[in-house]
């Protein structure tokens, strides 16, 4: 019970060794990041923004592939099938991240070096198109396990309006199973943006303020890793500032799960 | 009104057609996407047990890990992923466990307890990295344990916590009340109702939700990372087992260590081809560990389910 406290103690207290050597101004507004050369610069924003960006990648992919496949495993598929393909799917979500770097690195690049041809070895489009097929199953099973809570009268009654199955599913079953599907977008989001291994492995550790997914970047968890790998004493400035950047993704994932708190509070639909 | 009126029955008829074609057409289209991503899923797995087949043999699991692709093996990872698995198996239990009956069976509904399930469940979405920066400035530094097999131990078995408590406690929330009442009803204590019926009919759940949480700690890469394990170790971890007086030693749990992610995150990293060739061997081997022990889950479960009829 006492982890939270004690991850939100021990970031502050180290990270506070940090804010001591650099100023809160330089750390939200400098557009460099280079903590371990001799001229330092320490601006958090080209991390915030290689996250963002796979982030957003990564979004792009999922919602609309994960919402699809829910509509279609709990409006439209046979019960078989739905219990059949559900813990499949699942199985996906289990499979180390590693793993997933590694194809993003070794295969999806390639691929996509076919098509666009000066891609870089290193990029944030094949990490955060990875990351996004490996969150589909999140949010699809989420989404379909809200969609199912929608009770059955509802479709009924639109059913006997004449609608179709799939406008029941868009104009009924979505809306009325809205504050379930931004909770499982909310879910998704916070999988993407504390995803580590995909983007060590696969986007390159070179900070870079950019938000051009094609350009190679570092992200918040990619710097943490970069660092952890070599060997540094404890309590010095690039040991603190992991420190800084991990209190950064601990607010960025809070401020989503805040949205999304609201968000289902807003819409949340009473049966 | 005037809308309406204009309308003809064949209107209505090429609008009815027109939509019934769309809901057909979403099957179709429903059916491909969840193929396609099955089968990219399963391309890329064949691909990767493909680029690793060279490498499976004797001699992969048996050799350190070496300056040339083709001598180098997994041995001290797997050595060291399995005592990790151990002592996070040995701490995520009881701990779990015991969270779960407290929250279940003891604890008075109040906003304290409220305070606690909000937590428990926030805790399942903190990014896994997290976990690793607690455990670099908590167990490794302030209470000095170094960058050692007990640290990483622990810090896996904090990482799987919420999922060994959610599931303990969906395993003994489904034991009927009517079972705890008539305990009661005999005279048994709290205690004694726990111990004695509700902890049996909940053991299969209890033992997925630690498999299930065994299997996303052993594929965990970050948080290890973040405390310090090394990538290259040419030696094992000294025995736990040991022919003499007290023939248990504890000094591996403060040994240095690598694991199997490590060592393939390692061996993708360099440029040279015949590495990569090691890491979807390491990967794929990995990979069917986890699959292998989600398997087993599914099973335990699906026993225990049968056993018992209320």
């Amino acid at each position: 019970m006492f982890t939270t406290l004690a991850i939100v103690a021990i970031l502050v207290y180290e990270s506070s060794g940090f804010f001591k050597h650099v100023s809160l101004k330089e750390f939200l507004t400098d557009t460099q990041w280079t903590p371990l050369f001799a001229e330092a610069h320490y601006g958090i924003l080209p991390l915030v923004a290689g996250t963002l960006t796979t982030t957003m990648v990564a979004l792009v992919v999922a919602v609309p592939l994960g919402l699809t496949i829910a509509i279609y495993l709990s409006e439209f598929a046979s019960h078989r099938l739905r219990e059949t393909v559900k813990p499949i799917l699942e199985l996906l979500g289990a499979v180390p991240t590693v793993v997933y770097g590694y194809f993003a690195l070794l295969i999806v690049t390639p691929l996509l070096q076919m098509i666009i041809p000066n891609l870089p070895g290193f990029n944030m489009l094949s990490a955060g198109l990875v990351i996004g097929l490996m969150i589909i199953p999140y949010v699809s099973s989420v989404s379909e396990d809200a969609m199912r809570a929608v009770p059955r009268y509802m479709r009924e009654g639109s059913y006997a309006m004449g609608a179709t199955r799939l406008q029941t599913a868009l104009r009924v079953v979505v809306p009325g199973a809205f504050s379930g599907l931004a909770a499982a977008f909310i879910l998704g989001i916070s999988r993407a943006v504390g995803e580590t291994m995909v983007v060590a492995i696969a986007a390159g550790m070179q900070p870079n303020l950019t938000f051009d997914p094609r350009e190679p970047a570092a992200t918040i968890t990619a710097y943490i890793v970069q660092v952890s790998l070599g060997d540094l004493p404890h309590g010095s400035i690039g040991y603190q500032s992991i420190f800084a950047a991990g209190l950064v993704l601990m607010l960025i994932t809070l401020v989503f799960n805040v949205i999304g708190f609201f968000l289902t509070r807003r819409f949340r639909e009473a049966y | 009104m005037a809308a309406v009126a204009q309308l003809t029955l064949e209107d209505l008829r090429a609008g009815l057609g027109w939509r019934k074609q769309l809901d057909k057409l979403f099957v179709i289209v429903g059916l491909l996407v969840m193929i396609a991503c099955l089968a990219i899923l399963a391309i890329l797995f064949l691909d990767l047990v493909r680029d690793g087949a060279s490498r499976f043999g004797w001699d992969f699991f048996t050799s350190f890990p070496s300056r040339k692709a083709e001598r180098a093996g997994i041995l001290s990872a797997a050595v060291g992923t399995t005592m990790i698995m151990f002592v996070t198996a040995l701490v995520a239990l009881p701990v779990g466990v015991a969270a779960a009956i407290y929250l279940e069976e003891y604890a008075p509904k109040n906003w304290f307890t409220g305070i606690i399930e909000i937590n428990v469940t926030n805790l399942a979405g903190v990014p896994s990295i997290v976990y690793g920066l607690l455990a670099l400035g908590l167990f490794v530094y302030q209470f000095g344990l170094g960058q050692s097999v007990l640290s990483a131990g622990l810090t896996l078995a904090l990482l799987i916590l919420p999922i060994v408590i959610v599931a303990t406690r969906e395993a003994l929330r489904s034991v009927p009340k009517a079972i705890r009442e008539a305990a009661y009803g005999l005279g048994a204590t709290r205690w004694e109702v726990t111990r004695d019926h509700v902890l049996p009919y909940s053991t299969g759940g209890i033992l997925t939700g630690l498999i299930l949480g065994l299997s996303r700690a052993i594929g965990e890469t970050a948080p290890i990372i973040t405390i310090g394990a090394l990538s290259f170790i040419a030696f094992l971890p000294p025995s736990p087992v040991s022919g003499e007086f007290p023939f248990l030693n504890f000094e591996w749990l403060r040994s240095e260590f690598t694991a199997m992610p490590i060592q393939m995150f390692n061996w993708v990293s360099r440029p040279d081809q015949a590495f990569q060739a090691n890491a979807a061997a390491a990967g794929a081997i990995l990979l069917g560990m986890t699959l292998l022990m989600n398997a087993l889950a599914i099973w335990i479960r699906y026993r225990f389910r049968k056993r018992i009829n209320w």
